[in-house]
């Protein structure tokens, strides 16, 4: 058999949200590919919007480098609204 | 060496956190294959799991009937695919999954191995075969694999439907004529016992249940699952109006669940062996079903090379599963 490429499938869960990963398939084509998504993974209206995009053009940050790659955040604190003391009596803070 | 230490706790504290152990992560190659085996036992289930009520497709007996069946043999094909493609984020590869089906080299669940005889057996297998697979599927939404665990979550929620619509379709013959009672009588006597079965082998034969557990592959034994299955199931049945064929079957209020008789366990030894009623009329179907539609995945093809300009990609994108490249849900 000639393997059909794989898929990714992202939906929209309704009008407001994102599109979020639900799953992949394989498809001839990217029309196929969505004809497929929907089938599949809106039988019960789950979805108001699909992407499908093709496994191989999507680019994911490495296991490998978990710790290293994600480190710029992690040492900016001040970034976050707990950082700061503020008095309790201070209204609509 | 210090590295694969390293790999190896990293694993073990992610799996005793609780945490999900996803695609791209590193696992030991035991837990890889278990998973893949499991997931595409799983799959393979589903999509043999179309075939005893497909059967009846073409002979339901109202329009409503038959678009409920039609429905609900999709969503066995859906679910099918929701695991494959969960099996295909450890590093498996789909037209091999299928082809270790169709020789054999890969199991599927036991109970779509029996003949479905009657339309009461469309209640029954929703009833009491959907019921069981509910029974162990739903802990399985909390497995250590979080792609598996995903998809389980969209298969339960469909479940759902199957066994209500099987308990409605049972209620409705049960209102019937007496050829119509005895009908889902006798279905219910020939699913029972293949129903319990599903559980698989009782605990003290079932050699990879402590590491399955320890892993969170399998987050309760088969007996505990059997057991939680026969009390959940007795009262809908007298609610029915039907008897479980056990006269083992009783309630013990020391306990406070049900006792019930032996299961035959030979007989499931032989049904896996591949000497159940159905064995080889279910894979035979598959297999012409793979080898009929050869000409439209081949058609397929062809139209989208014509039409994009360039030949799709294969699957050479795709690396071997021990490899050290990486697999993730959105790269393989």
């Amino acid at each position: 058999m000639s393997d059909w490429p794989l898929y990714e499938v992202f939906l929209r869960g309704k009008r407001g949200l994102n599109h979020v990963h639900v799953g992949s398939l394989h498809a001839a084509d990217p029309q196929m590919a969505l004809h497929h998504a929907r089938d599949l993974y809106t039988r019960r209206n789950e979805g108001v919007s699909i992407w499908v995009v093709a496994a191989v053009d999507i680019t994911a940050s490495s296991p490998d480098e978990k710790d290293p790659f994600f480190a710029p955040a992690g040492d900016k604190v001040y970034r976050h609204p707990t950082f700061y003391d503020i008095p309790d009596d201070v209204p609509h803070m | 060496m210090t590295e694969i230490l390293e790999l190896e706790q990293h694993f073990a504290e992610t799996i005793a956190h609780e945490r999900r152990v996803e695609p791209r992560d590193w696992m030991p190659d035991a837990y890889r294959n278990t998973m893949i085996r499991q997931i595409a036992q799983h799959a393979h289930s589903e999509i043999i799991g179309m075939q005893p009520e497909g059967n009846w497709i073409t002979r339901a007996p109202s329009l409503r009937r038959k678009a409920i069946l039609i429905a609900k043999v999709q969503d066995e094909a859906g679910h099918g695919m929701y695991l494959y493609s969960a099996a295909e984020t450890l590093g498996a590869d789909r037209a091999d999954l299928t082809d270790k089906l169709i020789t054999g080299r890969q199991k599927y669940s036991s109970i779509f191995n029996y003949p479905t005889l009657s339309y009461a057996d469309v209640g029954v297998i929703g009833w009491l075969v959907d019921g069981a697979a509910i029974c162990n599927q739903v802990p399985l939404c909390r497995s250590s694999y979080g792609a598996y665990a995903r998809a389980m979550v969209r298969i339960c929620k469909e479940e759902s439907f199957h066994q209500r619509q099987g308990y409605e379709l049972l209620m409705t013959m049960m209102r019937g004529t007496e050829a119509q009672r005895e009908m889902v009588q006798d279905a219910t006597n020939r699913f029972w016992w293949p129903s319990l079965m599903m559980f698989g082998p009782p605990d003290d034969q079932s050699p990879n249940t402590e590491r399955s557990m320890a892993w969170g592959i399998k987050r309760h034994t088969n007996d505990e699952l059997r057991q939680r299955f026969v009390d959940m199931t007795v009262p809908q049945a007298e609610k029915l109006g039907v008897t479980l064929p056990d006269p083992d079957l009783r309630w013990n209020p020391e306990r406070g669940r049900y006792d019930f008789g032996a299961v035959d366990w030979d007989e499931l030894t032989q049904v896996i062996k591949g000497n159940g009623p159905c064995n080889a009329q279910r894979v035979a179907h598959r297999k012409a079903a793979h080898a009929e539609g050869a000409w439209v995945r081949e058609a397929a093809t062809a139209h989208a090379t014509k039409h994009s300009g360039f030949a799709p990609f294969s699957s050479p994108n795709r690396p071997d599963p021990g490899s050290s490249k990486v697999q993730s849900e959105v790269q393989r």
